[in-house]
């Protein structure tokens, strides 16, 4: 691939051609803003927030959108780049709910984390403000659409990446709102609550219902883990706080590309029914009852034991699981076959 | 997987899901992808849009059908008569890959002259598939330079099954679509750890890694690492061990984290052979219809409470880190095989999953290279043999790992059971989306739960109005094993004749209904194809 000369803050890169600006300065290290920005979607340059300033250029352009070229001079934080972002800032600012105390993206968005980069703390415009009803009549995420931005994060992940293509812009100008065909509450349109507009929404216009004031972003551990439903294989961060789950993001940077389905994203709280199994249960007179692991070990393996003293370690069957791990699977089959029989099977052929 | 193995050597999937993106032609037959492998889904739909060709064989208009260049709206149970179709026309177009063919496979004459009778047409009377749609699917394949063919159930849960299996390998071998990127043969595994069960010789004949138990110096590789005696004698099936309790050759039997009850067929039999054991253990994380008729009921944690490994569809070795503490006296799963283990006077000693781990890749060629260490973020796919070994994307480069591709000449033979005047319709069985096998887990979910919370079973509109029934209403469902009553959704997705449960629901549990006739090779029952009878209540 051919290479150009660029500068970037006065360091000299050679990087490939045909990168774009914005992808140039995040090899060398160098953040520049984004909302509307996604590696996967197509590029929309619509946010304006990424824009930066290249030498002899009339205007600033959006570094997301624009392709480098030999010899460009670029500058990612001057006076005239801050002051533009500061603007963008002020103009979101001044359409958008002032509820950071509790609202639950604190400490995830990056809208306040921009406005707290560039000391934006209100704005200078004033005037009309959304009233949008927030639409909380399914129970996977709330909608509250006074805090979109619009940058269409949302819409390109559904149409391009899931297919679902359940949301678009719908009206113009001051109107215009991310919504479903004919404005229906989500469940009602072709949505498959694949959760990933949630995980890359910007700011708070999507929040999952599911570990509501249960932690701030920064109290919570992630711990990187497996899904455990179908073979896709797909590996997820789980939320947890207080030994319990929060809530899940998933593992963008891991083979599945971080693309998710409902019930790796949302289908985690079976692990805390109140149905779960407590303790060991003996069966006595047809009724199930308490037992301490040492009792029901002790009874399995005296059964166990007489079984293939009476008729032989072939009368004696497992049933392993395709859903527990490579070690417990091991184990198990080990188990079998120390007890002098091959009789072990799982579900994979259901 | 005992199809595969014959044809290639292995029975895991050959590529990787990453190859979607390299091919120029996916063939999707007798799976649900973007139901039941929601993510792989994705992907296919993302590649159509970016100029791949997509081929859909499925009884049902699937979602993926949307984005199909040829859908082959096939009767259920008809697959190997598309497919040696699509052989024929390709032999026949001179689309075959002849040098590949030569240099890499055996065999072929068989198929050649098996191929010779099924012509489009004459595979037209058997599918229900135009012939001209035959030819086009064929072409599109055939004249790819790299296609891939993706399958899961609905190839493999037919009293056919191997020979389905085989025919797809016959496809993929035919043009050279094997042990190249964008290419091979890829069964889509349907749990998050079947090929991981797989691989650790959850088995009957086999130990990890495939090494078969009817090898003499396998066993004794084994018996001396486990300090144990071991039989040489191959297991029962799953299918097979429920009929000889049911005979009472076996006395005592150990469940782990599966629900039979609902999820095995005609279950009225298998709850029946489960009456008759005389001691059962069920270790699972709730109490699931199967662990109701146990002796001792063993509290297993979930996922989330445990660390290990699951292996994905592509064959990688994933971590799964603990985020939990255990639930109540809930242990993990290989805890208490310890504990049990050492009641039973073998003198286990792991203290940890990695121990385990430690233990399976010393006695595991395909897995020798891989560490905890090692797996780090992103995991590695077997075989992984050594160290150094960056684990393996793409199996059967070069060579296959048998030697040769196999081809096989297999005929179509009929369902075991056909629509007749008593029980006129198809019953056919799958997943939906939002949920899962049994529904242990995803009915425990409140968000999934409100998506859908019962069965609605798909019936075509012709075959509703001739029933007098409406969206919604109830109707009763028999087979000549048992019946349950059901919701319906009328829908064109299903064809007349054809009706679609899942198995999801215990309150109009499928299986009571299904055949539990099995493959004689895999001894995979027959869950895709079931004469039923409909009628009004």
């Amino acid at each position: 691939m051919s290479k150009v000369n660029i500068t970037i803050n006065g360091q000299a890169l050679q990087v490939d051609a045909g990168m774009t600006i914005l992808e140039a300065a995040q090899a060398a290290g160098i953040d520049i803003p984004t909302f509307c920005h996604d590696p996967e979607l197509t590029r929309a340059g619509a946010c304006r927030i990424c824009v930066v300033e290249v030498a002899g250029a009339r205007n600033l352009p959006a570094s997301c959108t624009t392709p480098v070229a030999e010899g460009m001079v670029i500058e990612t934080e001057s006076e005239r780049v801050q002051k533009a972002r500061r603007s963008i800032l002020e103009l979101i600012w001044a359409d958008h709910p002032h509820d950071c105390l509790t609202c639950e993206k604190t400490g995830s968005c990056k809208l306040q984390d921009y406005s707290y980069r560039y000391n934006v703390k209100e704005s200078p415009y004033k005037g009309e403000a959304r009233d949008i009803p927030l639409d909380d009549t399914n129970p996977f995420f709330f909608r509250d659409l006074n805090k979109c931005i619009l940058c269409g994060k949302c819409i390109r992940k559904c149409h391009e990446i899931n297919g679902a293509g359940a949301i678009d812009f719908m009206y113009r100008g001051f109107g215009t709102k991310v919504t479903t065909a004919f404005d229906d509450p989500i469940e009602e349109s072709s949505c498959v609550f694949c959760g990933m507009c949630v995980d890359i929404c910007p700011v708070g216009a999507l929040i999952p219902k599911q570990g509501l004031q249960q932690g701030r972003s920064w109290e919570v551990d992630k711990v990187l883990t497996t899904c455990p439903y179908c073979g896709c294989g797909c590996t997820f961060y789980l939320h947890v706080r207080n030994d319990k789950i929060v809530g899940v993001t998933p593992n963008f940077d891991g083979p599945m590309k971080g693309h998710l389905c409902a019930k790796g994203r949302f289908g985690w709280d079976f692990v805390d029914s109140p149905d779960r199994l407590q303790t060991p249960l003996i069966k006595k007179d047809g009724e199930f009852v308490e037992a301490s692991w040492e009792e029901a070990l002790d009874l399995i393996a005296a059964k166990l034991k007489e079984v293939r003293a009476q008729y032989g370690a072939d009368a004696i069957a497992g049933l392993s699981s395709a859903r527990i791990t490579n070690e417990e699977n091991y184990l198990f089959q080990k188990l079998l076959r120390s007890l002098g029989t091959n009789n072990v099977d799982h579900c994979a052929r259901l | 997987m005992a199809g595969l193995a014959t044809a290639f050597g292995s029975g895991a999937m050959t590529n990787t899901i990453d190859d979607i993106e390299k091919t120029e032609v996916i063939f999707v037959i007798g799976s649900n992808t973007t139901e039941n492998h929601p993510v792989i889904g994705y992907r296919i739909k993302q590649a159509v849009k970016k100029g791949a060709k997509l081929i859909v064989a499925d009884p049902r208009y699937i979602e993926l059908c949307d984005y199909a260049d040829v859908h082959l709206q096939i009767k259920p149970g008809t697959n190997v008569a598309l497919l040696n179709a699509m052989a024929h026309v390709i032999i026949k177009e001179g689309l075959a890959d002849e040098e590949f063919i030569r240099e890499r496979t055996e065999n072929y004459a068989a198929l050649r002259v098996t191929a010779r009778d099924y012509t489009p047409e004459y595979a037209a009377e058997i599918t229900g598939v135009p012939a001209e749609d035959i030819v086009r699917a064929a072409r599109l394949y055939g004249a790819a330079e790299a296609a891939m063919i993706f399958y899961t159930m609905g190839i493999t849960q037919h009293t056919t099954g191997t020979d389905n299996v085989l025919a797809v390998a016959n496809l993929a071998l035919l043009t050279g679509n094997v042990g190249k990127p964008g290419s091979g043969v890829n069964p889509l595994r349907g749990q998050n750890n079947v090929q991981g069960a797989c691989d650790m010789g959850a088995l009957p004949d086999v130990f990890t890694g495939y090494q078969p138990v009817t090898d003499e110096s396998v066993r004794a590789k084994f018996a001396k690492a486990w300090g144990v005696e071991l039989s040489g004698k191959v297991g029962l099936t799953v299918t097979d061990m429920f009929t000889a309790a049911g005979a009472k050759k076996i006395r005592a039997m150990y469940i782990v984290g599966e629900n039979p009850y609902l999820s095995d067929p005609d279950s009225a039999h298998v709850r029946q052979c489960m009456d008759t054991l005389d001691f059962l253990v069920v270790q699972d994380i709730f109490m699931t219809e199967t662990a109701q008729y146990a002796d001792v009921v063993l509290p297993a944690v979930t996922w989330a409470e445990k660390e290990g490994t699951f292996v994905n569809t592509e064959r990688r070795v994933q971590k799964v880190n603990q985020a939990l503490r255990p639930r109540g006296n809930a242990k993990a799963d290989w805890q208490i095989f310890v504990e049990l283990a050492n009641k039973l006077d073998f003198d286990w000693n792991y203290t940890c999953a990695e121990d385990i781990f430690k233990e399976i890749t010393a006695l595991t060629p395909s897995y020798a290279g891989i560490t905890y260490d090692r797996l780090g973020a992103n995991g590695i796919q077997w075989p992984c043999p050594g160290a150094d070994h960056p684990g393996t994307p793409i199996l059967h480069v070069g060579k296959f790992s048998k030697g040769f591709g196999h081809f096989s000449a297999v005929e179509h033979q009929d369902s075991a059971e056909l629509p007749d005047a008593d029980y006129p319709f198809i019953l056919t069985t799958g997943r939906i989306l939002h949920h899962y096998h049994t529904g242990t887990m995803t009915r425990r979910s409140k968000p999934l739960r409100f998506v859908q919370d019962e069965e609605f079973m798909q019936i075509n509109p012709l075959d509703a109005k001739a029933l007098g029934v409406t969206e919604c209403d109830i109707v009763k469902v028999s087979s000549r094993r048992g019946s349950v009553k059901t919701r319906l959704k009328i829908t064109d997705s299903v064809p007349p004749g054809v009706v679609f449960m899942t198995f999801h629901f215990k309150e109009t549990a499928a299986n009571l209904l299904t055949n539990p006739q099995t493959c004689p090779t895999a001894k995979i029952p027959e869950l895709k194809a079931c004469a039923v009878n409909i009628e009004k209540i």
